[in-house]
Parts: structure tokens; sequence; C-alpha cells
């Protein structure tokens, strides 16, 4: 343990970023251990309240850890907490990314891009079936989903943001008249 | 190859990343990348843009920032990644934090937990849209589609943990589109 807090920060979250398999959801447990049991900057609760937070503003829902370094240690804690989890995995990233590149146009690189592209088509529909099952809103998330999903297949260039102004405007309506 | 013969401009790539970032409620990041990436602006083919996704997700790390990452890299080497991840960071940044300072009178505010399952449930559907976007080319493949149902039964319905799935069914459907190669569909 560090008694310096910026570089608490780093040690605690700097290898979360490069453990972080398969998105953010594999981060949570492990920050939460050690933030409320071994360092004691926040309370169980208050790490909840933090998930909660990042899940309603723009951006990743891993970025409660931007508000655990403001909490912890003001701007510069978020700046160093927010670096110290996206910089060591976009390095990565952005490496092979480049050898992927490079190599473009070989018989394996065709295979691996074919075989890995349906395990992808298959993570994205589970992925949104997963958030359906989450928002606890039932019939009607599923119907608004696949109306959102069959607009766009009707018009693929249909701006996001009116999808989004669209989704939240027939929800606050709904709550408002059933209660 | 890319289709554009001028390079991008790293402004133009941190205005774009900027914008997705600052409007990504509710997780419909990838299928607005695609949108403005791939058929807005035609920085990448289809392919190119799939395969990175499957890249993002095999690699440890945030799918978003790691798209960000690797479509930067597409576009403008180490720069473009840096500015793409930048962009799509930095407005959130303060975002979140101002957000972490008024949250108790934010969830207050009428309608807004409504309105943030509203904006989910919509991101819901840009994740199916290009869910069937990406599967174009694989239904006539059997193979591919035995590994997209499995991916799903097993992610989705059984939730089942993501790394021992993705590290059976990988090399599995990489091993089987090597001795049979699927047909090279047009792109849309």
């Amino acid at each position: 343990m560090s008694d310096n807090p910026l570089i608490a920060l780093i040690i605690v979250i700097a290898p979360l970023s490069l453990v972080a398999l398969g998105g953010a959801s594999a981060i949570y447990a492990p920050l939460q251990h050690q933030a409320v049991d071994v360092y004691h900057w926040i309370s169980g609760r208050e790490y909840l309240e933090l998930f909660a937070i990042a899940r309603v503003t723009p951006g990743p829902g891993s970025m409660l850890t931007t508000i655990l370094g403001w909490r912890v240690a003001g701007l510069a804690g978020a700046l160093v907490a927010t670096l110290a989890l996206y910089v060591p995995s976009s390095a990565l990233c952005f490496v092979v990314a480049r050898v992927w590149n490079r190599y473009r146009g070989s018989r394996w690189h065709a295979a691996i891009e074919n075989g890995l592209r349906p395990i992808g088509a298959g993570l994205m529909i589970a992925g949104g079936v997963m958030i359906l099952r989450v928002e606890e809103s039932g019939p009607l998330a599923w119907v608004m989903a696949f109306a959102a999903c069959a607009l766009l297949i009707w018009r693929p260039l249909l701006h996001p943001m009116l999808l989004i102004g669209g989704g939240a405007a027939v929800f606050v309506a709904l709550r408002a008249l059933i209660g | 190859m890319q289709k554009n013969v001028t390079p991008v401009s790293l402004l133009a790539l941190y205005k774009l990343f900027f914008g997705v970032g600052l409007f990504s409620f509710g997780g419909g990041l990838t299928a607005w990348f695609h949108r403005e990436v791939v058929l807005v602006r035609g920085w990448m083919t289809n392919d190119e843009f799939f395969s990175g996704y499957s890249l993002a997700q095999l690699l440890p790390g945030v799918n978003s920032t790691n798209m960000a990452v690797y479509i930067g890299q597409h576009v403008r080497g180490a720069a473009g990644s840096a500015v793409a991840l930048a962009g799509l960071l930095s407005g959130p940044f303060f975002i979140v934090i101002a957000a972490a300072v008024v949250y108790n009178q934010l969830v207050e505010l009428p309608g807004f937990t409504a309105a943030m399952s509203g904006i989910a449930t919509v991101a819901v559907g840009m994740i199916f849209r290009i869910g069937m976007a990406s599967m174009k080319g694989t239904v006539r493949h059997i193979p591919s589609m035995v590994a997209l149902v499995a991916t799903f039964v097993a992610v989705g319905l059984l939730q089942w943990p993501l790394l021992p799935v993705l590290l059976t069914l990988a090399p599995l459907s990489i091993a089987a589109a090597f001795m049979h190669p699927p047909q090279k569909a047009p792109h849309e």
C-alpha cells in the first residue's frame, strides 16, 4: 500500500486495465474490494452509488473509476484514475491492431477474421438481450428495442440522437401516464 | 485499402469521437461508430470494421475504447489512436464528475430514471441492427451460423462466463473458417 493517493490509485487500477477481459464488468468486483475493504476510500454503499452514476452518464460504465479518483484526490485523482484504467489496455490494443492490419490479405488473417466475425455478432445480440433483462421494464423494453431496430433497417442513416430522444420521450410519457 | 485519398484530419477524428462520446448513453456505441465510420464517412469497409470489433472483444479493456483505438489506428496510426481515445473520453470525464457532485438532485428529477431506461432500450435496438449487419455473409456459411448461435446461447441465454466461452469457440470457429472459407459477401 502506498501513502500517496495518486500512486495508490495507479497501483490499484492499472493492473485491472489488463485483466478486464470481455469488457468492464470484469473489473467491478476486484475494484470494489480494493476501494472499500483494502484502502477504505469509500463505503460499499457509496461504491454502488458510483456505479449508478456511471451508468446514467455518457461514456463507458467503467468511468466509475474516474469518480472514484475524484473522491480520493480531486481532479488530479480523477485524471490519474482514468488514465490508469484506459491507457494500458489501449496501448495493447494499438499494438495488436497494427500487427493485425499489416498481415491483411494472408490466408490465416482471413480465417481469423471470418472465424471471429460470427462470434462478435453473437456477442452483440447477447449483450443487447442482457441489457433488456437488467432494465426490468418488461415487454415494453423489447417492443422499443425491436421498433428502433426496424426503424434502422428501414432508414439506416437515421440519426441516433433522434432515436435516443424518442426512446426517452416515450418512456417518460408512459411512466407519467401509468405512474 | 482506404477509400479516401486525403488523410483524415486529427481534428475531424477528435470531433467525431467527442460527439459520439458525449451521447453514448446506454451502450449503443458500436452501432454509432459503425454508422459514422463505415456508412457516413467510408473510412473503413464493413469487413475491416467487424474484424476490429472482434479484436476489441477479445482483448482486455472496454469495447468502446478498444474500438476507438482500432479505428484511430486504421485512419491515422498512433496519433489517430490517441486522439480518438482522448476524444471519446474527454466529454464523459467532466460529465461523470459533475453528475457525481449533483447526483442526489439528479435522481429526484421527475422522469429521469424513465428517460434513462428509454435510452437504454433504444440503444439495444441499435445493437440488434448492427448485430444483423455483421451477420451478413454469415448466414449461408454453416460453421459461421453454428458459431453465432452457440455464442449467443452460451453468453446471452445460459449466461456462462465470457472468457471460457470465447477461448473454446474462437479457435474452433477460426479453424473451420480456415478449412472452409466462406464465400465473400457483397458490401452493403
